[in-house]
């Protein structure tokens, strides 16, 4: 879909800011209140963080770099105890309902792209021979099912990336946090992995939140944007992105995206405040 | 001409004009066996009395084996033991270090009072070589990726999956390096108390004979069973570099490198 310059897409933006955190509770899986962060060394990452995350949804932590946002995803994950607030999910949680994608692809280089892949469910002491379908099926479907016996070693930074997510969808979980993923790769294979992402979304329908530095990458892939401040994190404004799902390059370069990525933007130079 | 070829044929020239030098000096200044012998006749000496030889190879090379083993053993268990427990690596490290920087020439003579001497030989060997096992396996189990941990802990692995599927593998290039090392201080180790020990016997190993060669003014034998202990010193660096080449070769940047 091709919007006219300047008009229905900003408009959109503006009708669908939200403030901070009052999202229908309703069909909301973790509902954050008050949550903040203090680590040992006196440093505040996260302040009174509202949130609720939908279930389904794709949203979006965005903010500068050191703004808690990653504080805040690990959290979400369990692997760091808020210092105040609380955390409640609507379910109770077992292993492998919650992955984690982190910003390196955090491989063991020691074992091949099926052993990484297979890590989780050999964690989770499921069986080896029933995993094998599995494996092979997920390897397919991030492109990779030619590449089950290599080392990470002989991957690019994009397939490396591509095992690191492969790991994290193994065991089908509910929701995927992911931690700044492509921000070390080149813009070409970025913007792959993006809509590859995007299609695995749209396919697997798994809730997914997914921090970024990035206007562009947020703008394209979420149905959500959650704007925060430096540190100490809290959530300055929250933006709905309305585009229709499929995404492609034809919205990548259409005057709506555009002008989305300008509202949040100013979003972001707003909640960075004057001094930055 | 390729830099490999270079690599092998420059020290091999190198030594071919060593040895001629050796000779050519022997002959010219006319220097007898007892000062210094020619390379022929050390030579010659490997092989005449190698019945000697030979059986006093296998003794220093079966010591030397079993102390690197036993390093090996000693140092990657003692290491997971501090890496499980703080208590025990508080308590214990300290004297891990103080035993490696104690000369072992110093406590050979000790050892030999209060053990009988294969064994006495065998624990300076070890205590020789498993210094650098412990170390760099302490080192290693220390350098585990945190993200990686995060990811063991978030599919909630136990103490023991992280030990034996995340930290042992992230320590093993630390550990083959710590290896290599301890393979040449087990010969080295093993040596000195032979030395140490100095007594006869059907046991007795090459540094034993060396120093019984001194004893007798048997030149040529020592430099025979100098260059046999030599030999085995090159041999165990290069046996361990290959096993370790052949472990990492898939993964490991260290052995990227040798391939290129």
């Amino acid at each position: 879909m091709i919007a006219p310059a300047m008009g229905p897409g900003a408009e959109r933006a503006g009708e669908g800011m939200i403030p901070g955190g009052a999202a229908s509770p309703l069909r909301a899986i973790a509902t954050l209140r008050g949550v903040g962060k203090t680590f040992p060394s006196g440093v505040t990452a996260v302040k009174n963080l509202d949130l609720d995350i939908r279930e389904g949804e794709f949203v979006s932590l965005l903010g500068p770099s050191g703004c808690g946002k990653s504080t805040a995803l690990r959290m979400l994950a369990g692997l760091v105890p808020p210092s105040q607030g609380t955390i409640a999910w609507r379910e109770s949680r077992a292993p492998g309902d919650l992955s984690f994608v982190f910003q390196e692809p955090t491989l063991m280089p020691w074992t091949t792209v099926a052993g990484n892949v297979r890590l989780p469910l050999m964690l989770l002491g499921r069986d080896k021979q029933s995993a094998v379908p599995r494996l092979q099926q997920i390897l397919e479907r991030v492109g990779l099912g030619a590449f089950a016996l290599a080392y990470p070693r002989e991957l690019s930074g994009g397939m490396k990336m591509r095992v690191s997510i492969a790991r994290a969808l193994v065991t089908d979980p509910k929701l995927l946090l992911m931690d700044e993923p492509f921000a070390a790769l080149d813009e070409i294979t970025r913007f792959k992995l993006n809509d590859d992402l995007l299609a695995l979304w749209q396919e697997l329908r798994k809730t997914v939140i997914f921090v970024t530095h990035s206007v562009f990458e947020s703008v394209y892939l979420s149905q959500r944007i959650v704007v925060m401040t430096p540190r100490p994190g809290r959530v300055f404004q929250e933006i709905v992105i309305g585009a229709p799902f499929p995404r492609d390059g034809s919205f990548r370069t259409s005057a709506e995206y555009a002008a989305l990525c300008r509202t949040v933007s100013q979003a972001l130079a707003q909640a960075s405040g004057p001094a930055s | 001409m390729t830099e490999r070829t270079l690599r092998i044929l420059l020290p091999a020239i190198a030594l071919a004009i060593g040895v001629l030098a050796w000779d050519l000096v022997v002959r010219i200044k006319g220097i007898p066996p007892f000062v210094l012998p020619s390379p022929g006749l050390v030579f010659a000496k490997l092989f005449s009395d190698w019945p000697i030889l030979g059986p006093s190879l296998a003794v220093t090379l079966l010591t030397t084996l079993q102390g690197f083993i036993l390093a090996l053993i000693g140092g990657v268990g003692l290491a997971v033991l501090f890496n499980q427990s703080r208590l025990v690596e508080y308590s214990l490290y300290p004297y891990a270090v103080a035993l490696q920087v104690t000369p072992v020439v110093a406590i050979a003579p000790l050892l030999l009072i209060y053990l009988p001497q294969p064994a006495a030989v065998l624990a300076c060997a070890w205590i020789v070589a498993f210094f650098p096992v412990l170390a760099n396996t302490t080192l290693g189990l220390n350098s585990v990726d945190r993200n990686l941990v995060d990811l063991f802990r978030l599919y909630g692995a136990s103490r023991r999956q992280i030990l034996l599927h995340l930290k042992l593998p992230s320590a093993l290039p630390y550990i083959l390096g710590g290896v290599r090392i301890a393979g040449g201080l087990a010969l080295i180790g093993a040596v000195v108390a032979e030395i140490a020990a100095g007594s006869a016997g059907a046991g007795s190993g090459l540094a034993y004979r060396i120093a019984e060669s001194g004893y007798r003014l048997d030149i040529p034998r020592m430099f025979a069973a100098l260059l046999l202990l030599s030999v085995v010193g090159v041999a165990i660096f290069f046996a361990l570099t290959l096993l370790s080449h052949l472990v990492l070769r898939r993964w490991h940047e260290s052995a990227l490198r040798a391939e290129g």
